[in-house]
């Protein structure tokens, strides 16, 4: 109705000549349709479907028969030990945690506002002729390999940073009782917030297209009638397209956190690469448990350190499950919520 | 075919007033010109019905009335369209307060993705500041009115969705009456509705143009004789002819109304 066309107007004579047609019509001779092709078809869908989880069991069952050793030898408190020292033969695994985790959140603490802007902007708000070319110039960034952010993190980005914008946070942020612990320290450039920073550019890409696609599935007619009661640009993208949208916006951002918990080359190049850790400031270096895996695994002694690092591994499998698995408690809690009262 | 609905639009006898005028209007899709020159009144507590065939720009013309076009930057509309003595083309107008002057609902339901009650207060919130009380009885005479309360008194909280088709359109009437609007655009509001919820919607239209002014498209030439008392006929983007309703369905002064409404053509 919105686009008018004024020659479908006159074509209105059809119905009349289909029955005539119907009735001097020879019988259709119909085959039967073959069962055998239709449990072929059920089988290999079916078997497919279980080498995804046949594979899954081997991976778990394969960690952790690796890691053995280490978890009998070590038990819980590997968890929470910071002593990381293979000549002793001692081994804790906090410090990759604790780097996995905070650079991860700092990553997404950056990526998700800004995802969020570039989706409204490039469904909302960009003249249609500037759409497509920003568009494909976020997903190519998504294109750049790891190891060219690891490199342009390390020799450009790190200089820069520990020249300029780190003193910069500390003589602002840096001041502000409490968090201001978070920015203080030697400016060294290569970091835990260094590390952060750069994961963040590495996931926007993901999180934006995401966020950008479901965005443009929202129904225009939705959009009308919000648009239509006088709301705003923003009001109709905070309070009807994203709710509308939840599932799958939750669904890019956790993309984008997996993304952010397994990257290993970019994070190893800036990170800082030490195990040792003594105050909560994300200027210091650090260590994250793939940047751990990736410089140690190749000298490790077969015994108690090559276990010990099967099972960081272990842990970081661990970590990304419970992240899925809490994105699916929040999705259907928001379900409830929106049925529920107000 | 109109026969029947004879006695019930005949009894309004008071002058109309004039409370929007649309004058030497045209809109153009890009380089297409989709409304040629349209000259039409609407006129105030009446129901003015756009009927044509598909293509004939009707959900265009009623699309312009809330600039709701302005969101497409190929769309383009000229000439004048004038509420209150203000132009509503007028590049500095606030379309934001212009459109909960003239509300608006859709050829299907839209409810958005909230309570019941969020869905009417949602509008509201972004114009008027109000206590939770006031928000209260402003919800409630918002579904009053749209005939709705009753079905979904005890369920303010529930999401919106939740309801059945022909009740999610009339929350989207609620919806659009909360925010106490001047007017009224309804563009095809039964298209998608069964005849009982179609009947349902007929019927609270002739309720509420007692307190506002309603301005529908419809593919439904009867539903357009039942409800309205002031018919456009439009074909190609042009006005063929616009009178009351009575005289449009029953002597049309021109031959292609005559056509069209007779079932001779469209």
């Amino acid at each position: 109705m919105t686009t008018p066309d004024p020659g479908a107007t006159m074509t209105a004579e059809v119905p009349l000549s289909h029955s005539s047609r119907a009735l001097n019509r020879e019988p259709v001779v119909r085959k039967k349709p073959s069962q055998l092709g239709e449990i072929i078809f059920a089988n290999l869908t079916r078997s497919f479907a279980f080498l995804a989880l046949a594979s899954l069991a081997g991976i778990i069952v394969s960690l952790v028969y690796g890691a053995w050793p280490s978890i009998t030898k070590f038990g819980l408190p590997f968890l929470w030990t910071s002593d990381w020292n293979p000549p002793m033969a001692k081994f804790g695994a906090l410090i990759p945690i604790y780097g996995t985790l905070v650079t991860s959140v700092i990553a997404l603490v950056i990526a998700v506002p800004v995802s969020f802007g570039i989706a409204i902007f490039l469904t909302e708000l960009s003249p249609p002729w500037l759409r497509r070319p920003l568009g494909t110039a976020i997903e190519l960034l998504a294109a750049i390999p790891s190891i060219v952010y690891g490199m342009w993190g390390l020799l450009v980005f790190a200089p820069i940073f520990g020249q300029y914008i780190q003193p910069a946070l500390m003589a602002t942020i840096g001041q502000v009782p409490l968090i201001g612990k978070l920015f203080s320290g030697p400016t060294l450039g290569v970091g835990l917030l260094s590390a952060g920073i750069i994961l963040s550019i590495m996931i926007i890409p993901f999180i934006a297209s995401v966020m950008r696609d479901v965005f443009e599935i929202t129904p225009k007619m939705l959009k009308e009638s919000a648009y239509g009661v006088g709301a705003t640009t923003w009001e109709v993208v905070w309070n009807v397209v994203l709710p509308y949208t939840k599932t799958g916006v939750i669904g890019g951002i956790v993309l984008g956190l997996g993304r952010a918990l397994g990257e290993t080359m970019a994070v190893t190049f800036v990170i800082g690469n030490t195990n040792f850790l003594s105050n909560i400031s994300l200027f210091s270096p650090g260590n994250s448990i793939t940047s751990a895996l990736a410089n140690e695994f190749a000298e490790a002694e077969p015994g108690l350190h090559t276990a010990s690092l099967i099972e960081l591994g272990l842990i970081l499998f661990l970590i990304t499950f419970v992240v899925l698995a809490f994105s699916k408690v929040l999705l259907m809690r928001l379900a409830r919520q929106e049925g529920g009262k107000t | 075919m109109a026969n029947f609905t004879l006695q019930e639009t005949s009894e309004k006898t008071p002058p109309p007033v004039t409370q929007l005028s649309i004058r030497n209007f045209n809109f153009y899709y890009g380089k297409f010109q989709a409304l040629k020159n349209i000259n039409l009144d609407v006129y105030k507590n009446c129901v003015t019905a756009f009927i044509g065939p598909s293509g004939c720009g009707k959900s265009t013309l009623l699309r312009t009335l809330n600039r709701m076009y302005s969101l497409y930057p190929e769309q383009r509309a000229e000439g004048e369209l004038l509420l209150d003595g203000k132009n509503l083309l007028d590049r500095d107008l606030d379309v934001n307060e212009l459109r909960a002057r003239i509300g608006m609902v859709f050829q299907k339901p839209t409810p958005f993705p909230m309570s019941i009650y969020d869905n009417i207060a949602f509008g509201v919130r972004l114009h008027e500041r109000m206590s939770r009380g006031q928000m209260d009885e402003r919800v409630e005479w918002a579904l009053q009115r749209a005939a709705l309360w009753d079905e979904v008194k005890d369920k303010l909280g529930q999401s919106g969705m939740s309801l059945s088709g022909g009740q999610q359109q009339r929350l989207c009437i609620a919806r659009g009456i909360a925010v106490k609007p001047e007017i009224l655009l309804l563009d095809e509001p039964t298209s998608a509705l069964d005849p009982i919820s179609t009947l349902r919607i007929e019927e609270l239209i002739h309720d509420l143009k007692k307190d506002f002014t309603i301005v529908i498209v419809t593919h439904n030439m009867q539903q357009a004789a039942r409800v309205s008392d002031y018919t456009a006929y439009m074909y190609l983007g042009e006005l063929i002819e616009f009178d009351q309703t009575d005289t449009i369905f029953i002597k049309p002064g021109r031959k292609e109304t005559e056509d069209y409404i007779t079932g001779r053509f469209g």
